[in-house]
């Protein structure tokens, strides 16, 4: 898919010799607004494609950081609906913008109308933490129709072959979890990132990201030394978990991505 | 007689599959294929056999309940689980599973409970075999079932508390699963009921399915015919299916599964998830589920805590969308009314999710009438209720503090 707006992003900090910064916020949290002023903050300080998380009541993949958040969202009211504007939002600052969403929610409102509002929307794609490509068909056939990409995940754990597949069946680019475990920050980065990045670079030549655990600027680094893009989710959300008022939450954002982007140039 | 579903990927028509962190494929294919070796070798199930028999007390009898059937209006056999080792089928799954962990190689054994009965067996199983235990359960199910919580842990088993979302069993089940991502090379996950992703709901069945194979030969035996009805309570589903599969191929045999109606299904406060649900995606595979217009899964109702869950194994969503099983409700209301009869007519007290089973086959009593023969399945013995149903009854005076060992 050469028009896709995540292929042209790579295609640009491949050129800049550099990794691209994936930034994840749930949507809705702490309010709509605020998800917006967020979103907007990280692009400005140097977020290169965001990936807006969809709320989910029971988030199997998210340690307690993440859960925390979405349960906030989700108390505040955030419906799908919402979801998609806000995306639409993110959209409109010129980064590329998926939706990073358990699969119900998609199922339960329909995934031919999910991916349709979300294209009509500006939205580039979806990322399924727990759709693998032996299920989605329907997404297979919806992401295709209107031009969306899928985001699928391969782990440690997934065998040759099913890199092979992942890496067939994924557009945009692949997400790498670094470790087997849940999302969340980690004091070190994972030794086993390196050999799951090298494994599949055999079986593919789309750009792969790589996230869980990474948290500051020299993590970001090291991950930049052999990823196409580093994703981090965790650490943003503390920042507005940890404030005492949106303001100070906004300026820890802005800080933080500031020192992950100096951190993804190599 | 092998059963024509799932395929291969674990599908029940639409319904199943994996609906996963790609994380835990890897861990799902080998236990696949580990189990289906393990199937196939003799050794493992004249070993499987051998617990059963000696240490859980299987087969469980059939018994026909006379003066429970003259106030029922029809003929009455009970299928008689709770008699088993720990008090329910549930220890026919923990101890293959846990002989399965054995022959894999992993030394730890995870496992989520609601009313801790699934908990208590798991803790029993590794007592039994030699292996650490874990077992994850919503914060508000340990303060309803602190007596189930003791018990886990005189056997050994860590208990982890569950904080997070509605702090019930489907928190508990998030949460198990968090841990098994970070620990597969070292962990099985006990899963406890025919649900979750492949697989689980297809194993659990194999591992449940003496139940109604042996009540099939043994009511041929007592009744020289099969049942007209067969009926259990639906959970998770893994009593319902262990009965229900001896019996599919037997196109005159009902099928009669029996949800936890709660308050009543149009009220909302329920947990009947086939009856007042709808199709979607929980816990790994695609069933039916209670959740909202967006997806969200809906908390579930039941004075039952076994069967307080919004989520049903895959293959009872087939068999109720081809019609070869028929699902309903019971209330709170009906299920305790059954559980008193129960009491008081045959001095057997049953786990109150086994009384949602009797009062099914009540109504199924008024509509087949005299001749009919019911069978039902006992899932399990109520002592584990009896601080429920002693307040439900009003038999006690509020409250008794059980965790604290003091009473007033
Ligand atoms: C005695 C008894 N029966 C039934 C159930 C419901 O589970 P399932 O539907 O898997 O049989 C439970 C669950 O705890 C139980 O303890």
């Amino acid at each position: 898919m050469s028009g896709s707006p995540i292929t042209a992003l790579f295609d640009r900090t491949r050129a800049e010799n550099r990794a691209a910064l994936v930034g994840y916020l749930p949507a809705g949290f702490p309010s709509k607004e605020l998800s917006i002023a967020a979103i907007e903050t990280m692009v400005e300080a140097g977020v290169d494609l965001v990936e807006v998380g969809l709320p989910y009541s029971d988030p199997v993949m998210d340690g307690p950081t993440i859960q925390a958040a979405a349960d906030r969202a989700l108390e505040a009211g955030t419906r799908i609906a919402d979801v998609i504007e806000i995306a639409g939002r993110s959209a409109a600052t010129g980064a590329p913008t998926v939706i990073m969403t358990y699969w119900n929610p998609v199922e339960r409102y329909g995934v031919d109308r999910f991916a349709a509002e979300l294209a009509a929307a500006g939205g580039a794609g979806l990322i399924t933490p727990d759709m693998i490509p032996d299920e989605a068909e329907e997404w297979m056939a919806a992401s295709t129709a209107h031009g969306l990409d899928r985001v699928f995940l391969v782990a440690p754990s997934s065998s040759d072959e099913r890199l092979a597949m992942t890496a067939d069946a994924a557009s945009g680019f692949i997400y790498a979890t670094a470790v087997m475990g849940v999302t969340g920050q980690r004091e070190q980065t994972s030794s086993l990132a390196p050999e799951l990045v090298a494994r599949l670079r055999k079986v593919t030549d789309k750009p792969v990201g790589v996230g869980l655990g990474v948290s500051n600027g020299a993590q970001a680094h090291e991950v930049a030394a052999f990823a196409d893009a580093v994703i981090v989710g965790s650490a943003l959300v503390r920042c507005l978990l940890d404030a005492p008022d949106p303001d100070s939450g906004l300026d820890a954002l802005r800080r933080l991505v500031t020192d992950l982007r100096a951190g993804v140039e190599r | 007689m092998t059963s024509p579903v799932p395929d291969a990927s674990g599908h029940f028509g639409r319904f199943g599959g994996r609906f996963m962190p790609e994380a835990l494929i890897a861990p799902l294919d080998e236990i696949t294929q580990a189990w289906q070796e393990a199937q196939d070798d003799p050794a493992f199930t004249a070993e499987l056999d051998r617990m059963l028999r000696e240490y859980a007390n299987v087969p469980s009898p059939l018994y026909e309940a006379h003066r429970f059937s003259e106030a029922a209006g029809a003929r009455i056999l009970l299928k008689r689980e709770d008699l088993n080792h720990t008090g329910a089928h549930k220890i026919r799954n923990v101890i293959g599973q846990a002989l399965l962990a054995k022959r894999i190689g992993k030394p730890r054994c995870i496992a989520e409970t609601g009313a801790g009965q699934h908990g208590v067996a798991s803790a029993t199983a590794c007592a039994y075999l030699d292996l650490e235990c874990t077992v994850y359960m919503g914060e508000v199910d340990t303060e309803r079932q602190a007596l189930n919580v003791a018990r886990m842990r005189m056997l050994g088993a860590e208990v982890v508390p569950v904080t997070t979302g509605s702090r019930t069993l489907k928190d508990a089940i998030n949460e198990a699963l968090r841990d098994w991502v970070a620990s597969v090379d070292t962990t099985h996950y006990l899963f406890g009921t025919a649900a979750g992703p492949h697989p689980f709901p297809a194993m659990v069945r194999e591992l449940t399915r003496g139940i109604g194979d042996e009540a099939r030969a043994q009511c041929l035996e007592l009744t020289g015919r099969l049942p007209d009805a067969a009926v259990a309570c639906v959970g998770g589903g893994s009593n319902a299916i262990g009965l229900f599969t001896g019996f599919v191929a037997d196109a005159d045999v009902r099928l009669v599964g029996v949800e936890a109606g709660g308050d009543g299904v149009e009220t909302g406060r329920h947990a009947a998830t086939i009856t007042g649900g709808s199709v979607g995606v929980l816990h790994g595979a695609r069933s039916y589920l209670l959740q909202d217009e967006d997806g969200q899964t809906l908390e579930s109702h039941s004075i039952s805590a076994g069967l307080d869950y919004p989520g049903v194994g895959p293959e009872h969503a087939y068999l109720a969308q081809t019609g070869r099983a028929e699902y309903r409700p019971a209330t709170d209301a009906q299920a305790m009314a059954a559980f008193e009869l129960l009491c008081k007519t045959e001095g057997i007290i049953p786990a109150i999710e086994s009384a949602h089973a009797l009062a099914g086959a009540l109504t199924l009593a008024e509509e087949l009438g005299p001749d009919a023969t019911i069978l039902v399945n006992l899932s399990g013995r109520g002592d584990k209720d009896v601080h429920t149903a002693a307040q439900y009854f009003g038999l006690i005076e509020e409250p008794v503090v059980l965790d604290e060992g003091t009473e007033e």
